[in-house]
């Protein structure tokens, strides 16, 4: 029984039947890298787990608890969060900040008020956030406007806000994708340090096979919205139907 | 029955001018993807072409008559439009009496001068601005056109009358099969509808037959892709600005002889007429004007004594009842299309 | 030094704006009574009132729009709806504040909620269509249905018939607070050619708009507001950070509702009468305007563009012929005439051309406002490059220190 566990699960846009029949299982404290073509429903399949899409048929379990149906803070308040493609962060606001906010959600829900209580004096908040950002080596930037840093520190910075969460399932949405090839090194150096470090399962969507190699411990492929096999990255690697739907294709 | 089609024809007139200038609304904000709250003063500067054409027309030379005396015995002081020395008194009087509709003939080249100048002046500014700044500074600018207005002309409404031949009501119910004078309808609101409807005809023919007008409603559908064919759309949607400044200039000039015009008429009409919009689906052309008269009818029905006793105060809130009801119920208006103005 | 759970910086902040607060009368008054500059002092009592009423409502406003970025366009109607409630208050009960003021803020809290709730759940022009929506309906049944509740064009005020049952045989029959009445000065000294107000009603205001500064204060530093702020850059990120956005965006609604229903009680305080004028969408446009002016999401914004909005206001509609005159008698005949011409067009009654133009020139020049070209002219002063790290990091502080 895996943590995350994905049952016929099938969805429509209009003509086109994005997700037929998804069958997946992704492990506790595993890494498990969903890739295929563009257009195989990688990114629909994501969103189905998130709340953002609602699945025609099938289910999707997570720790026993169906997410059908939660909205997408929900589901985060349940221990799943999300890495977007292009990295979402709060722009206007500064790193610290950024990383507070999560602090703030993981320890008082998704929704408290408390107008009066300042935010400087919440000191389990302000040591949670500044370990983080020891952790992911961003301490000196803590004061630095969030839309003014690189792509890859803002994703760095994404990691930082997503992990200080300590969730149970991280999902990475083509982490890597749009950055030159230091930010890419760098990014993945992040996911296996944390890999190593932190009990934590991760699903990650990915485009680049670099990436997917060097981090997943099960790969499940998808092509025209079905997964075609499931097996190790030693074996993906040889398999033949695999080399025709995708790997030829790349190379 | 009678009092229903009464109720429908009262809807048309103001349906029509809400279609009208809804239409322009949505056109900018279709093509530029530009919320202009200026809109109304475009209605209103073009009320007030029709006001000032007939001061124009109005304008006399003063000289004694000699064979005129007044009450005192003195020689009558008799006043004389120019228009009336220079043509002739019949076709000065004609000029002076149809000038409403002439105004049309010198709002159409001031409209697009206005809408020109707003758009290459300001508006172009604008289309990267987050929408609130959009709202903002055009509705700075509505003031602005307003106070100007109200500068000019003053505070109070001013009588602008339909040519003599369109001053009766026509009887409508005689029509129809009813008894007479239970259907009067005045010639005027007849003559605005069948205009508004050949102003909205003629825009939807531009955009469906020309190639200017495909390039246009490409443009509305995806502007990245129309960039890309290497396409100036940029030039075009600066005409289209001016064609819905001058489509809501118009609809004001013939508007006159049914509201006389004062410097907040626009601010009035903007307000309903962006609820129009929104009803309607932003970014739809049928949907806003399908909306406008819809809303138009509606209102009217709601003044119907009838209904008034039995919901009190229902003529004051129709409008924005059924807004918030639409906008709940069906998120994207009544005929609007996905991805519009949701971040 | 420290006060009221406030860190240094702001300590000193707030210690700063109450004084400026309670020494209005003599800055906003500094010239002699005499002289030819007379025009531009404004130390009188209604216009400190309204300066100190309206920057409470902007304040309120900003709480919303300013930090989550949400444009309502009806905050007006509970400006409206704090007068009623609070006019009632005088006809039913007495003349003391004390039952009005917390019913507005009350009702209109109440009226924010449910509109809010609806409203609120669209977002961008939509919202604020849907308060404009609100509003104006409101302000259309003010007018008629509900003219038994309003009084209708009459607008709403006290009468010798009206019950006021707690009513004693010497108690002031203008608005007061346990016999303080509203309207009376406590001290109008004269020095030299100086004359200055110091007038009951705007003391009281002022303290109250101490009072719910402070309270922003505590908003804006507090979890909530950065809350709101984060709704403000990126609520998609928000959801996905576990974090249900409604209640927030909510709150802030319910919340600037009540100043603005505060406001709106304080103005009837000031002078018993409520209309339905107050709740006209231009009226919402004008604390949008006041909040925009003075600088949206920080905390002194609000207040400076209120009371710069309310004095030019004041001047604007003051000056009139004899006064333009009077300045430009220096010069030839055919200049003077010509500037008092252009001059036509915005003062006098023509003072909202002004209001748009300054409204125009703020959104496309100064999008941050006074506060915003306050720093500019800092950072001129101080012509200090700093490195890029530095340089954002002090960009990112000003924004949630003034």
């Amino acid at each position: 029984m895996g943590i995350l566990e994905v049952k016929n699960v099938g969805k429509r846009f209009g003509g086109l039947q994005a997700l037929s029949d998804v069958n997946l299982s992704v492990q506790e404290n595993s890494v498990h890298a969903i890739i295929g073509p563009n257009g195989a429903g990688k990114s629909t399949l994501l969103n189905c787990f998130v709340g953002k899409l609602i699945p025609d048929t099938g289910s999707v379990m997570f720790n026993g608890q169906s997410l059908l149906g939660l909205k997408p803070h929900q589901i985060n308040q349940l221990g799943v969060s999300r890495v977007f493609q292009t990295p979402e962060i709060f722009s206007d606001l500064n790193v610290m900040e950024n990383v507070m906010i999560s602090c703030f959600a993981k320890r008082d829900g998704a929704f408290r008020l408390h107008p009066f209580e300042t935010v400087s004096h919440e000191t389990d908040i302000v040591e949670q956030a500044e370990q983080i950002l020891i952790d992911v080596n961003m301490i000196d930037k803590r004061h630095m406007n969030a839309a003014s840093m690189s792509r890859g520190d803002k994703r760095r910075l994404e990691m930082a806000m997503c992990l200080v969460q300590e969730p149970k399932l991280l999902l990475l949405d083509e982490p890597t994708a749009g950055m030159a090839r230091a930010d890419t090194n760098n990014t993945i150096d992040l996911l296996k340090e944390i890999k190593e470090k932190r009990d934590i399962t991760m699903a990650i969507i990915e485009h680049d096979m670099h990436v997917v190699f060097s981090l997943a411990d099960r790969i499940t492929v998808l092509a025209q919205g079905t997964p075609l096999v499931e097996d190790t990255p030693e074996n993906i690697k040889g398999h033949p139907k695999v080399k025709e739907a995708y790997l030829g294709e790349a190379a | 029955m009678d009092a229903i089609i009464l109720q429908i024809l009262n809807g048309l007139d103001k349906g029509s001018a809400y279609a009208l200038i809804a239409l322009g609304l949505t056109l900018i904000f279709g093509t530029l993807g530009v919320v202009n709250f200026a809109h109304g003063a475009l209605f209103m500067i073009g009320a007030f072409v029709a006001v000032t054409l007939q001061r124009i027309f109005n304008l006399s030379t003063e000289h004694v008559d000699p064979t005129k005396t007044d009450f005192l015995g003195n020689p009558l002081k008799v006043k004389v439009p120019y228009v009336e020395s220079w043509f002739g008194p019949e076709v000065g009087a004609a000029l002076i009496d149809w000038s409403v509709p002439i105004a049309i003939v010198l709002a159409i080249p001031v409209m697009l001068l206005v809408g020109f100048v707003m758009e290459r002046g300001l508006i172009k500014h604008f289309y990267k601005r987050p929408h609130a700044d959009q709202i903002l500074v055009t509705f700075g600018l509505a003031i602005v056109l307003q106070e100007l207005v109200k500068y000019f002309f003053g505070a109070n409404p001013i009588q602008t009358g339909a040519p003599d031949a369109f001053s009766g009501s026509m009887d409508f119910g005689v029509l129809l099969g009813f008894d007479p004078n239970t259907i009067m309808y005045p010639y005027w609101r007849l003559v605005y509808f069948l205009f508004a409807a050949i102003v909205i005809g003629g825009v939807f023919a531009f955009l469906q037959f020309t190639t200017f007008g495909m390039v246009v409603r490409a443009g509305m559908a995806d502007r990245e892709t129309v960039g890309l064919l290497g396409i100036n759309i940029d030039k075009r949607f600066t005409i289209m600005f001016g064609l819905a400044a001058a489509v809501a200039g118009v609809a004001g000039v013939m508007y006159t002889p049914i509201l006389a015009p004062n410097y907040h008429m626009g601010m009035d009409f903007l307000v309903l007429s962006f609820v129009v919009v929104v009803v309607g689906g932003m970014g739809s052309l049928p949907g806003a004007v399908a909306a406008g008269f819809l809303l138009g009818i509606l209102q009217s029905f709601a003044s119907m004594n009838e209904i008034k006793s039995l919901i009190p105060g229902i003529d004051q809130v129709i409008i924005y009842l059924v807004a918030i009801l639409i906008l709940l119920t069906r998120p994207r208006g009544l005929l609007g299309r996905a991805g519009v103005m949701e971040e | 030094m420290q006060i009221l759970g406030l860190s240094k910086r702001d300590s000193t902040f707030l210690l700063i704006v109450i004084a400026l607060t309670l020494l209005t009368p003599i800055l906003i008054q500094p010239f002699p009574v005499g002289s030819g500059l007379n025009t531009f002092n404004a130390g009188y009592p209604d216009l400190m009132q309204k300066i100190a009423i309206f920057g409470i409502f902007a304040i309120g406003f900003n709480i919303l729009f300013g930090l989550t970025g949400y444009l309502s366009f009806g905050h007006a109607a509970f400006l409206g709806i704090g007068s009623y409630s609070t006019v009632w208050m005088y006809k039913l009960l007495d003349y003391n504040v004390l039952w009005g003021l917390p019913l507005a803020i009350i009702v209109s809290g109440l009226f924010a909620l449910v509109i809010g709730f609806i409203s609120l759940r669209r977002s961008g022009i939509y919202f604020s269509i849907l308060t404009l929506a609100f509003a104006q309906m409101m302000y259309n049944l003010a007018y008629s249905v509900l003219t038994p509740i309003t009084n209708g064009e009459t607008g709403l005020q006290v009468y010798e018939s009206d019950p006021q049952v707690l009513l004693g045989a010497n108690e002031p029959s203008s608005p007061h607070l346990f016999g303080i009445v509203m309207r009376e000065n406590f001290w109008t000294p004269k020095i030299g050619g100086w004359e200055f107000t110091f007038n009951n009603g705007y003391y009281f205001t002022a303290i109250i708009a101490i009072i719910v500064f402070y309270l922003s204060l505590r908003i804006f530093r507090s979890p909530f507001g950065l809350m709101l702020r984060a709704i403000k850059t990126n609520q998609t990120r928000l959801n996905y950070t576990g974090i249900n956005t409604r209640p927030y965006t909510l709150a802030a609604f319910v919340i600037s509702g009540m100043y603005a229903g505060l406001a709106g009680g304080l103005l009837a305080a000031m002078d018993p009468l409520a209309g339905a004028e107050r709740m006209q969408w231009t009226a919402s446009g004008e604390v949008v305007l006041m909040v925009i002016l003075g600088g949206a999401g920080t905390l002194m914004g609000p207040v400076l563009g209120a009371a710069f909005i309310k004095y030019l206001e004041n001047i604007f509609s003051k000056i009139n012929d004899s006064v333009l005159h009077g300045w430009f008698a220096w010069m030839p005949d055919g200049l003077e005439d010509f500037l008092i011409g252009v001059s036509h067009f915005f003062v006098g009654k023509s003072w909202h051309l002004t209001s748009g133009l300054m409204f125009m020139l703020v959104v496309i020049f100064l999008p941050g406002g006074l506060v915003e070209g306050g720093q500019r002219i800092k950072a001129l002063f101080k012509k200090k490059r700093t490195s890029g790290d530095d340089g954002a990091g002090t960009e990112a502080q000003p924004t949630a220190a003034e």
